[in-house]
């Protein structure tokens, strides 16, 4: 059996894309880089302009998010028959975000795929940032926000009870869940990690708060033996998670009547979809991360090779579910299937379609060429392309399919209004902001298993 | 021990009671410092305490129990009146609905001739001018407020120079005027004073139609057209069903004789000819477009046939043969806009075919207007300029908003040293008068008018006038020397003197309409006198142009009227805007699109508007709709439109040639509710054209049949509905589109306004929508309406996917909204495949189309405003629904077929709408379900509608009778 963390035989013919870890790493070393982005180093100019922004579009989420309380809905462009509009696509877009984290994390971890250890940590960050950020639409798109909890089955005094026969109660338990699951996971894995920084840091303050933190860890044989069981437990209980979150997510689309939305292949062509983008918005962050903060010898041209390689296969598998539902809607032999199907791709708003297949299938095939994913500049394009890809294709289910369904004399326009891309572009700086705090104050690389990595290649080199 | 035992025996401990209980009161309170009660009470107090902190403060509002109870008031029981709403002057019978005092709605009157228990969308929206709170609040002066006393003071002072004078130098203009009781008070004033003049104008008059008659008969007459007895009509530019204070009768007798259709006999056949869609036009077998102008050429053309019959094939011969294959039951109608020479052919035609004293009766007219109305204007004009006028009385009507712009009568009237307007608005004729008195709505004051057949109706008062207005008959009396008139003394008294005793007083109060006041059919002989006819030669050559009400805000009255100004105007949709309606074929040769800023008529009648293109409009012309650009309207109507009367001549008619028309390069967005006005080859809108529809109609049901009721992943018969089963159909086939069944719902449901912008973006909230699908081509369009309100499914769309089930299926098999446990997902409105519900996407209550303290007094107490958040849609009218359960609950029976009727079934013309038990096998909706003809709206969703169709019969365009 050839060693995982050694390249295999036919990449080592091609001399790319090498190592797992730069040679020449040791324990301390990874300590000392990866604890010294949040303890020593003064933090690059570029973290206080990117955390500007973030912070200015925080701001704007909540000028928008209070003017929405005091109006109404009806700041946004949803209208009758689009009842739902940016909201929904927003959430669904954060959402298929929040996927890879926890795919890499956890369906990974049990594929032994030990190229996931650079990459764990941040990905799953950002799964909880964007599901953070998903979960606020849903909220914000109820035409009365302030009795959102009545989608809760609680002891109601007059009785009532959620109608679980509605996709959207399935939603809740969906992201509630795999928030929770997710953010403990990512929590669990991170007690070594906090514990270091304590040992590291100078400041009896800052030793203070990650001593609080890291839960009183002292890295006892007893520790990691219950750590490691957590964790495992912990990653089976997530890999079911990845496949039912999107796929109740799409189930609010596959439950309803609506051309369009009404398809049995939606469940799969979301999860693949929401892997697609996840992976597609990790690439967005970790290169210029790795970059700024000089993470080469950790996250190396294998991840970079493997995250692309991931993009290209799920992006094949969503190419398939769009020719799959062209087909089964011509193959239905149904009128108001094919013509939603005619209306996608020559209707008033064949633009967000034809873009979005230039987006996601298109521009997306250059990741073939080697070349493409060596030229990480060209990469981080291309899964920026894939990003805006994934939100036109939401933009496309849920608008294009709702603005003209059964009855011609109900057909209508939508459009967002200030107020919707305020409410996204805030979502987009909330998710910015939470990023870079993360980089600022928590250790973005998992140094305990980075060690573990070395160990490894040192007993395998021994 | 003895200590022990005194102890005892004294009871000396406070515990000792408690020995001998194992768990004594309370006793797990003894060792919690705060026990259980305490905390319960600290909670309790800070919980209230909090309740208070977090809420805002609600308005004060007192409830007070009746002093004195008035008679036949029970709180939560509405009182209805029969009265009279005004049209042209002529009277529709109504029954208003008062809640405590309150009108809160109008329906029809069954006794009265006109409405037979039928309205109007203008009788509808009527209840909403009474509660504008722009309506004029006091009697002014100049710009300054004043009193009725004061008026009274200044208006003798005017008067007494004219009491020397026999009058003279006095000028009254109105709109027309049937009030009987004004007549006699007009004769009086007349004897008391020949000199002064008594006028009646409006914009859109019958002038022409009563010329064309003089000249037929050589005398006044009024025709009462009998479409029930009809096989055969033939419309020259005429919207019989929509026109006219006497088209919800005409409209009700036309659908009549389209119902023969279910019972397999034959229906009415109509011809019409016409330059614009129109809703007669809609409905017409063969439709064929032609300019207003060149409808004098076919009316001739048709007259000549008796002597010479066209040759077989096209429109003209059709219509002629029909006709002459109908003798006596066959009707020639022409329009209000046609000349007086089209009238005189069109009467004379009817004569020569034998329909007169069949299906056309004549009447001594009821009002005293002029035949030529235009002359009424110019003449005051001259008059006033040549200083002629001292004291000028304008009752009711804006001359100064519609005289044509060449007139300059703004102007003029300054000349007149003492000005006096009566209207119900401060409007651009209210500026120019000295004195302003607010005139009391129909539903504030005592008054009388005669229906279109002469029948006299009361109009009594069901509220005292809330903004302090007067009426004609006040202004009349002080006139006659009455120095504090009383409206309904000089009424009563009137009629007194007419022979109506007391008990007869009270009989016509009650019924809405004095017995025996009908007048009787004249007999009449037609003039030979050659009928010089003014055929298309004369009008010259180039773009013609139609001046018309517009369908929603006639002459500009209503242009205040919220309601009015939201709703689509047929065909075109458009909403708070008029527009220039020009044919597909002209837009493409001009490059007009629609929204593009047009500047039509030359100089100083040149106006500026946008166009629309309209489907089924013929080439070379234009339409306008006239009533709007008003400046001094109020808040609703002020810079909606632009004025389609500055177009018009001093004396030129609502027709007229050779305007140029040139596109400005501006272009404005419209407003539309729809926009797609094909069914897309979609099983939504049966038609059956062939001769035996009935096996045509059960041939096409063999072919789609609907999906089993079992076909669904749920259990089919998860539940029984038994008790009533509510259900509605709706007659396609009798529709005439004419959009009163959306206002009817507006009024009794609460329906807020939500203003152009909000429609704009396809938020308006009407709970029943009439769609207007076209089939064939633009130019010669087959045009069919749809009513579509919620469909009340059994198996509905919208309830699975609500996450909270704040809608669901009730017993009766309702289809209920629940406002109170809606968050607003508007998942349900995604999933209603037939987009039927509305959405409170902001406070709409308390948006500037709502506002006004007065407008919350017109609200239906028996139906729950909505707030912001909330879905809302049709609800087959449960408050109605609940009101006859319970009655028929106290009554210990079932309800009976007919017993309920929501609002649009109420108001609608055609009889189109039947509600009812579908359970009940009897019942007039279950037999109308039976018939081969209905249908359910995308019955392959299994949906199981309870709302179903009857399919619409055929219609051949004018392409092919033409072609």
């Amino acid at each position: 059996m050839p060693d995982p963390v050694k390249t295999s035989n036919a990449a080592e013919a091609l001399g790319y894309p090498g190592e797992m870890i730069a040679p020449g790493e040791s324990y301390a070393s990874v300590s000392e880089k990866i604890g010294g982005v949040i303890l020593d180093r003064r933090h690059p100019r570029v973290w206080w302009v990117g955390f500007a922004v973030g912070f200015g579009g925080v701001m704007m989420l909540l000028l928008a998010v209070t003017w929405l309380f005091l109006r109404g809905v009806g700041i946004w462009g949803v209208n009758v028959p689009i009842a739902w509009g940016f909201a929904i696509v927003n959430f669904v877009w954060w959402i298929g975000i929040g996927h890879a984290g926890t795919l890499i994390s956890a369906i990974l971890l049990l594929m032994f795929q030990q190229w996931r250890t650079s990459i764990n940590r941040l990905a799953e960050a950002m799964t909880i940032f964007a599901v953070a950020c998903a979960g606020l639409f849903p909220l914000l798109h109820l035409g009365r926000p302030w009795v959102f909890y009545w989608l809760f089955p609680y002891p109601d005094t007059m009785g009532l009870w959620p109608q679980f026969r509605s996709p959207l109660v399935w939603d809740v338990f969906a992201v509630s869940t795999y928030f929770t699951v997710s953010l403990i996971y990512w929590y669990i894995g991170m007690v070594p990690d906090l514990a270091t920084l304590r040992d590291r840091a100078k400041h009896p303050l800052v030793a203070r708060i990650y001593a609080i933190l890291c839960l009183g860890w002292r890295g006892s044989a007893r520790h990691w033996g219950r750590y490691e069981t957590a964790y495992l437990l912990l990653a089976g209980l997530a890999t079911p998670l990845v496949l039912s979150v999107h796929s109740v997510v799409s189930l609010d689309f596959a439950v309803a009547i609506v051309p369009g939305w009404h398809s049995t292949i939606f469940p799969p062509y979301f999860v693949a979809g929401a892997i697609y983008s996840g992976f597609a918005m990790v690439l967005t962050l970790i290169l210029p991360l790795r970059r700024w903060y000089g993470l080469e010898n950790y996250i190396t041209e294998r991840h970079i090779n493997n995250m692309s390689n991931v993009m290209l296969s799920t992006g094949m598998i969503v190419a398939y579910g769009y020719i799959m539902e062209a087909f089964m809607s011509w193959y239905s032999g149904d009128g108001f299937e094919r013509f939603m199907m005619a209306n996608r791709a020559g209707g008033p708003y064949a633009i967000t379609f034809w873009m979005l297949i230039l987006c996601n299938i298109l521009i997306p095939q250059s990741l073939w060429s080697q070349k493409v994913r060596r030229n990480h500049l060209v990469l981080w394009l291309v899964a920026i392309v894939i990003n805006i890809g994934m939100w036109l294709e939401r933009y496309v289910i849920v608008v294009t399919s709702l603005t003209r369904d059964f009855v011609p004399s109900a057909w209508g326009m939508y459009g967002g209004t200030k107020w919707d891309y305020a409410t996204f572009w805030g979502t987009v700086g909330l998710f910015l902001a939470l990023m870079f705090l993360f980089v600022r104050f928590l250790p973005m690389i998992s140094m305990a298993e980075i060690r573990g990595l070395i160990a490894k290649e040192k007993g395998a080199g021994s | 021990m003895t200590w022990r035992a005194n102890e005892r025996l004294s009871n000396a401990s406070p515990l000792a009671h408690l020995a001998g209980n194992e768990f004594p009161e309370g006793a797990a309170e003894w060792n919690d410092p705060t026990g259980r009660r305490e905390f319960l009470r600290v909670m309790a107090a800070s919980l209230a305490l909090a309740g208070t902190a977090a809420c805002t403060r609600q308005p004060l509002e007192k409830i007070v129990p009746y002093v004195q109870q008035p008679e036949l008031v029970t709180p939560g029981e509405p009182l209805h009146f029969a009265t009279a709403h005004l049209l042209g002057g002529y009277a529709r019978g109504v029954l208003v609905e008062s809640h405590e005092g309150r009108p809160t709605k109008i329906e029809g009157n069954p006794d009265h001739p006109a409405s037979l228990g039928r309205t109007d969308l203008f009788a509808q929206a009527a209840i909403l001018d009474l509660y504008d709170p722009d309506r004029s609040q006091s009697i002014v002066y100049g710009n300054q407020p004043s009193s009725w006393n004061d008026f009274l003071r200044s208006f003798a002072e005017s008067l007494s120079p004219l009491l020397t004078k026999k009058g003279a130098g006095l000028r009254i203009l109105t709109e027309t005027v049937t009030s009987p009781t004004f007549l006699e008070q007009m004769r009086a004033l007349g004897e008391r004073w020949p000199e002064m003049r008594w006028e009646q104008y409006e914009p859109f008059h019958r002038g022409n139609e009563r010329e064309g008659i003089l000249l037929a008969f050589g005398q006044a007459l009024d025709p009462i057209w009998h479409f029930d007895r009809a096989d055969v009509v033939v419309a020259l530019d005429a919207d019989f069903l929509c026109r006219g204070s006497a088209c919800v009768r005409q409209a009700y007798d036309f659908a009549q004789r389209r119902k023969a259709a279910l019972d397999g006999r034959e229906m009415c056949r109509l011809f019409i000819a016409e330059p614009a869609l129109t809703n007669a036009g809609a409905m017409a077998d063969e439709r064929w477009t032609v300019r207003a102008g060149d409808i004098a050429d076919l009316a001739e053309q048709l007259l000549a046939g008796l002597h010479t019959p066209p040759a077989e094939g096209g429109w003209l011969a059709n219509a002629f043969h029909a006709l002459n294959s109908a003798r006596g039951r066959g009707i020639v109608i022409a329009g209000a806009e046609q000349p007086p020479e089209v009238h005189a052919l069109v009467h004379r035609l009817n004569a020569k075919l034998e329909n007169v004293g069949k299906t056309v009766e004549y009447i001594a007219p009821a009002d005293t207007a002029s035949t030529k109305p235009e002359r009424v204007l110019s003449g005051l004009a001259d008059d006033l300029r040549g200083g002629h006028v001292e004291l000028l009385l304008v009752l009711g009507g804006n001359p100064c908003y519609y005289a044509p712009r060449e007139l300059q009568f703004s102007e003029a009237l300054s000349r007149a040293p003492m000005r006096v307007h009566l209207a119900p608005f401060r409007d651009e004729t209210s500026i120019h008068c000295q004195w302003h008195i607010p005139e009391a709505h129909f539903l504030e004051t005592w008054s009388d008018a005669r229906a279109f057949d002469g029948t006299a109706s009361i109009i009594q008062p069901l509220i005292q006038p809330l903004f302090g207005g007067h009426s004609l008959h006040e202004i009349a009396a002080i006139l006659l020397g009455d120095p504090s008139p009383d409206p309904y003394q000089i009424v009563r008294q009137s009629w007194q003197r007419r022979g109506l005793g007391d008990s007869a007083w009270r009989q016509a109060l009650r019924k809405g309409v004095i017995e025996g006041t009908t007048s009787p059919a004249k007999e009449v002989t037609v003039s030979s006198a050659l009928i010089n006819s003014t055929s298309s030669a004369q009008l010259g050559a180039g773009l013609e142009i139609a001046i018309r009400p517009d369908p929603n805000v006639l002459d500009g009255r209503y242009a205040n009227n919220a309601w009015l100004q939201e709703l689509p105007r047929v065909f075109t949709s458009l909403s708070w805007d008029n527009a220039i309606l020009a044919s597909p074929a002209l837009a493409e040769r001009m490059k007009w699109k629609t929204g593009d800023i047009l500047e039509i008529g030359a100089g100083a009648r040149a106006v500026r508007g946008p166009v629309v293109i309209a489907a089924g409009h013929v080439d070379e012309a234009v339409t306008v709709h006239a009533g709007y650009g008003r400046t001094f309207s109020g808040r609703i109507g002020n810079g909606v439109g632009f004025s389609a009367y500055d177009l018009r001549g001093a004396s030129s008619g609502p027709v007229f040639r050779g305007v140029p028309a040139r596109k400005t390069g501006d272009f404005v967005e419209l407003v539309f509710t729809q926009h797609h006005h094909s069914t897309e080859g979609r099983d939504i809108l049966r038609v059956f054209s062939s001769a035996d529809a009935m096996s045509e109609a059960r041939d096409f049901a063999k072919k789609h049949p609907a999906p089993a009721p079992d076909e669904t992943l749920f259990h089919p018969e998860e539940f029984q509905f038994s008790g009533y089963a509510w259900g509605m159909v709706i007659d396609l086939n009798s529709c005439i589109g004419c959009r009163t069944c959306m206002v009817a719902c507006q009024a009794e449901n609460n329906i807020p306004v939500v203003g152009k912008e909000e429609v704009a973006r396809g938020r308006d909230m009407h709970w029943i929508r009439v769609d207007t699908y076209h089939e064939g081509s633009s130019e010669f369009p087959r045009t069919y309406f749809q009513p579509v309100p919620c469909m009340h499914c059994e198996n509905a769309p919208c309830e699975l996917v609500c996450p909270v089930g704040a809608t669901m299926t009730d017993h009766e098999g309702l289809n209920v909204q629940v406002y109170n446990r809606c968050i607003g997902t508007r998942y349900c409105s995604n999933n209603c495949p037939y987009k039927v519900r509305r959405f409170n996407f902001l406070e709409y209550t308390s948006s500037k189309y709502e506002e006004g303290a007065s407008r919350r007094m017109m609200r239906n107490p028996d139906v729950t405003v909505r707030t912001r958040g909330v879905m809302e849609k049709c609800t087959y009218c449960l408050q109605r629904i609940t009101r006859a359960r319970i009655r028929s609950q106290i009554e210990n029976r079932k309800v009976r077929d007919g017993e309920i009727v929501p609002a649009c079934a109420q108001a609608c013309p055609a009889d189109a709408i039947t509600f009812g038990d579908l359970h009940d096998a009897s019942s007039r909706v279950a037999r109308l379900k039976a018939h081969p003809f209905d249908y359910s709206m995308l019955a392959e969703l299994n949906t199981r509608p309870r709302t179903s169709y009857l399919a619409r019969l055929g219609q051949s365009s004018g392409e092919e009778s033409h072609a």
